[in-house]
């Protein structure tokens, strides 16, 4: 039908006005994508404006404020909620861990794995694998690792500690390891290593990929000029792999604000292991406050615009070139 | 050659003498280099490493003798059989496949029509809503929760399986469209402009020409997809409330709360849930890894 119309367009008018096929095409896509992506995400900007408890009808224009953003932020003679501060450091500390660890080992191990380094394939699968996990999953394994008594890790804790003590006299052996996921000064840090675990595979296959693209003719152009193993890296590889490190880094900002997943897993209870998606879970569905909880949700979306714009930008750029 | 007289004249070795010593230094450094990505390796694997050892063990045995003294005459698969009968995970399965299934059709479908039309027409709108798009793969989920969760109670999708295939249709889309519209947008002109004048319709092209030029695109994102929709936890959470219809992960996140301290039975389950997107990770491997990649080559 729609492929029909279209074609009787072209013939009949032979300079063609408007095109109707790719607006057929577009037709239930674009409906679908305007009534669950577009209209839930202004629907959010009005939300946050309201003190809507998820269940009573939701209130209407003359009962608008900025009620919930001074509450946040502490505006007007409030302090800001103390909640919100802990868990919007969190996701600043997540972005500085993402942006710095998995980014440096992820790019170190495709170097390696870009050379005729011996079982390289299996190497490669052994540091991608965890990508296939469901973030529940690796929630699970992980707090099962840090369970203070039996885990793998509080067990080679308490283990060296006290073979170490059998060596040195003056050390006293550790009776019991730290509670990781319990501990409000280590929890975060305990799931971020479980986040981190996943995160160096896939930055590992973004740069093997662009390593697989770079120009040959380069390098041995460089290695033909003398540039050593260091220098070759820093003045001709990774300058070429800009690209694909900005893209890295665009995924590493969007993924630490978009965490949720492994904290609701490893520390259900929250608290201050919480970032912002679990803070504004909690405020809406757990303690109805669905007007406060769009207004987390604006603040998150308002912070990863800061990446998402001058990234469409500078795509819109290229794009428009050709 | 001629143009590396600069550096050719300051030491000019023969190329024996050049790789000699550099084949010396490199060995060891190799096996050096080699022993610690052994290690790293290894740490890596341990995860694993434990949730397997453990998913044979009972709790008992565990707290008796320790993580590293495993009794391994012990070993039993009964776990894995308590996890199957008793914490409802071939229903949790179940209910992932119909989830997934249909979403991954119906985003795929979709958006390869949607990339079609932005790829292959000049129009007004093309660019604005490729833009359009490409900024939904990148917005942060949170942002559309509480609406989508209202929107889904008025419609009575709430606790459904509609209610999840249709959110995953639609925000899958955006990432989709994004990767087909580029990859189509390789597709010589020649060919479709032949088509054209032999009278094919516009759909007869998008189905028959430019759909099976896209295959390779298609068949690394169904395995990307796959893999992201199977493993979905935030949105069963927030859609579906009952049991009977929760996927694996939010069955599994359930698991917890009821067998608080047997970690072999919850292990066991995890292992059983993770067995679909390994058994897609064994086979197509290849196209997941493509499909990775595929957002960022641009």
């Amino acid at each position: 039908m729609a492929a029909t119309t279209g074609e009787r367009k072209r013939v009949t008018t032979a300079r063609r006005k408007i095109q109707w096929a790719p607006y057929l095409f577009l037709l239930v896509p674009l409906a679908l994508y305007a009534m669950w992506i577009i209209f839930p995400t202004f629907f959010s900007f009005y939300l946050s404006l309201t003190n809507w408890d998820g269940i009573a009808p939701i209130p209407g224009l003359d009962h608008l404020s900025f009620n919930n953003y001074a509450r946040l932020f502490g505006l007007g003679g409030q302090t800001a909620d103390r909640d919100f501060v802990v868990s919007f450091g969190n996701n600043i500390k997540w972005m500085l861990v993402f942006l710095t660890v998995p980014t440096t080992m992820g790019l170190g191990l495709a170097m390696i794995f870009n050379t005729d380094i011996r079982g390289a394939r299996w190497f490669k699968i052994s540091f991608y694998a965890p990508l296939i996990l469901s973030f529940v999953v690796i929630g699970t394994i992980w707090m099962w690792i840090y369970e203070p008594r039996a885990g793998i890790l509080n067990s080679v804790i308490v283990g060296v500690s006290q073979t170490l003590s059998q060596i040195f006299p003056f050390i006293t052996p550790l009776e019991r390891g730290p509670g990781w996921l319990a501990d409000r000064n280590l929890a975060l840090w305990a799931i971020l290593g479980a986040a981190v675990w996943r995160q160096v595979g896939y930055v590992m296959i973004l740069y093997l990929a662009g390593l697989k693209n770079l120009d040959p003719s380069l390098i041995e152009a460089a290695r033909v000029d003398g540039a050593n193993g260091f220098q070759m890296f820093r003045k001709v590889i990774f300058p070429l792999l800009g690209p694909i490190t900005t893209v890295v880094l665009v995924i590493s900002v969007i993924d630490s604000l978009r965490s949720f997943d492994l904290v609701q897993v490893m520390t259900p209870l929250g608290g201050a292991s919480n970032v912002l998606a679990n803070f504004m879970y909690i405020e809406a569905f757990n303690n109805y406050q669905f007007g406060y909880g769009a207004t987390i949700a604006v603040t998150l979306l308002s912070l990863s615009l800061i990446i998402i714009i001058p990234y469409l930008y500078r795509t819109a750029k290229t794009e428009l070139e050709y | 050659m001629a143009n590396t007289t600069l550096s050719g004249e300051i030491a000019l070795p023969t190329p024996q003498v050049m790789i000699k010593p550099k084949k010396k230094r490199l060995t060891v450094r190799r096996v050096l280099l080699y022993v610690m990505l052994l290690s790293l390796t290894a740490i890596w694997l341990l995860p694993f490493f434990s949730a397997l050892l453990t998913s044979l063990r009972t709790q008992s045995e565990i707290s008796l003798n320790g993580f590293w003294n495993p009794d391994l005459t012990s070993l039993t698969f009964q776990n894995f059989i308590d996890a199957w009968q008793q914490a409802r995970i071939p229903n949790y399965l179940g209910n992932s496949f119909i989830v997934t299934i249909p979403s991954l059709i119906a985003t795929l479908f979709l958006s390869s029509m949607a990339a079609f039309a932005l790829a292959r027409y000049r129009f007004k709108l093309a660019i604005p809503l490729y833009f359009m798009f490409v900024g939904g793969t990148m917005l942060p989920f949170q942002i559309l929760l509480l609406p989508v969760f209202k929107l889904a109670n008025d419609l009575g999708l709430y606790n459904t399986y509609w209610a999840l295939i249709i959110i995953h249709t639609a925000f899958q889309m955006g990432f989709c469209t994004m990767v087909l519209r580029n990859y189509m947008k390789t597709i010589p002109n020649e060919i479709i402009e032949a088509s054209r004048v032999d009278g094919c319709s516009d759909f007869r092209i998008y189905w028959q020409i430019v759909m099976p030029l896209t295959l390779p695109a298609l068949a690394a994102l169904a395995t990307l997809e796959f893999t992201w929709i199977f493993n979905d936890y935030l949105w069963a959470l927030i859609l579906v409330q009952s049991e009977a219809l929760k996927p694996i992960t939010a069955g599994l996140a359930g698991l917890r709360g009821q067998f608080t301290t047997n970690w072999p039975l919850i292990t066991a389950g995890s292992l059983i849930g993770v067995l679909p997107t390994l058994f897609v990770f064994a086979f197509l491997q290849r196209y997941f890894i493509q499909g990775l990649t595929l957002g960022s080559n641009k």
